[in-house]
């Protein structure tokens, strides 16, 4: 999250991946995707095309980047140059009880890479995600970064506590009243 | 009488409708390409109809306002979408349905048939207030359907039986 500027948008997918955002580092530029498992990549395509000078960073699960893959192949198509894809690769529906996807023998990235993202990297440390990240942010997208990373859940990580429509309009209001991206 | 793609889209136009995705229905004939070769008009060819309500959806969050163009067999696909994200975060956005199997059993293909006559039924269910666009266009009728969507923020339907557009 260092590499990120208080002007970029982060938006987060269904589950423990948007609750561990906002326990970790929840921020007024946070969107948190509570339902509609496999909408939010759609929807970052979306938010990208319409503000072209904010990059946007588009928390995925493996589950939910499977979920709807024709998504990718959108994304690929459409180029949005600030469209920044993070599939936090855990190889299993983790929010449910870490029942295994079928991520270990389907290679999301390379799907990324033939549907014709600009770039697409898969990585297993911090080191290397902050090297990727920086790059992405000086390149034209739309990049996928597939991060590989264990099963951990945080005991007793609370919900978020903001009702749906507090989550829009504090997202709505990033976005429309700070210019600057 | 038959409405003329172009006029339908100037008018969403004039209502400040300008951000599209969708997937085609044959219903929606020429106006499709009306549409797609507007240049007030983004349209995003999604691969399903949820996709196209993310899309779409990413207007009220610049200030713009959205829709979808679908086949009413897309609502099939959209359920979760609309009930877990565009009426529970209160987001709204127009929602342009071909009307297939309008008419009833017999009227259409057999696949269009079930979905043809639960359409309105899926829409009450939901509270999702809609509209039916006959062969003229009858500007007060989709004023308040749009006033609907934009006032009570949620998704709102103009539903489009076949033979509307020439
Ligand atoms: C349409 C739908 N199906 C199933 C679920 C249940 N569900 C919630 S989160 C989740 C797992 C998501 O997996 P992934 O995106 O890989 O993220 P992870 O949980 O591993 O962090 C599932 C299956 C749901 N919310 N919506």
């Amino acid at each position: 999250m260092s590499c990120v500027k208080e002007t970029d948008a982060v938006i987060s997918t269904t589950g423990m991946i948007s609750r561990e955002l906002f326990y970790h580092q929840d921020r007024l530029g946070n969107f948190y995707m509570i339902g509609s498992m496999g909408l939010l990549s759609s929807f970052g395509l979306g938010l990208a095309k319409l503000h072209p000078l904010r990059k946007f960073f588009v928390l995925d699960g493996d589950g939910s980047a499977l979920m709807i893959m024709g998504t990718m192949a959108l994304i690929a198509a459409e180029k949005p140059k600030n469209f920044i894809h993070i599939v936090l690769d855990n190889e299993s529906y983790e929010s449910t009880g870490a029942q295994p996807t079928i991520s270990s023998s389907v290679p999301i990235g390379a799907i990324a890479e033939a549907s014709g993202y600009a770039s697409t990297v898969s990585v297993k440390s911090c080191t290397e995600l902050a090297i990727e990240l920086e790059r992405c942010l000086v390149k034209d997208g739309p990049h996928c970064i597939l991060i590989k990373v264990g099963i951990d859940p945080i005991p007793n990580i609370p919900r978020i506590t903001y009702s749906p429509n507090e989550i829009r309009d504090r997202f709505r209001s990033f976005l429309m009243e700070n210019t600057d991206g | 009488m038959t409405i003329r793609g172009n006029d339908f889209w100037e008018f969403l136009i004039s209502r400040d409708y300008t951000f599209f995705a969708g997937v085609p229905d044959s219903t929606f004939g020429p106006a499709y390409n009306a549409l797609t070769s507007n240049p007030y008009l983004t349209y995003v060819p999604a691969t399903r109809e949820d996709s196209a309500i993310g899309v779409a959806s990413a207007a009220y969050f610049s200030g713009e306002k959205g829709g979808v163009v679908m086949q009413n067999s897309g609502l099939g696909n959209v359920i979760n979408p609309l009930t877990s994200f565009s009426l529970m975060y209160e987001i709204p956005v127009l929602l342009i349905i071909g009307w297939r199997g309008f008419g009833g059993p017999g009227s259409d293909a057999p696949e269009h048939w079930i979905m043809g006559e639960k359409t309105p039924s899926f829409l009450e269910l939901l509270d999702i207030p809609y509209a039916i666009l006959d062969t003229e266009l009858h500007d007060e009728k989709i004023d308040q359907l749009l006033q609907s969507i934009e006032m009570q923020q949620k998704p709102g339907a103009l539903l489009v039986p076949p033979g509307v557009f020439n």
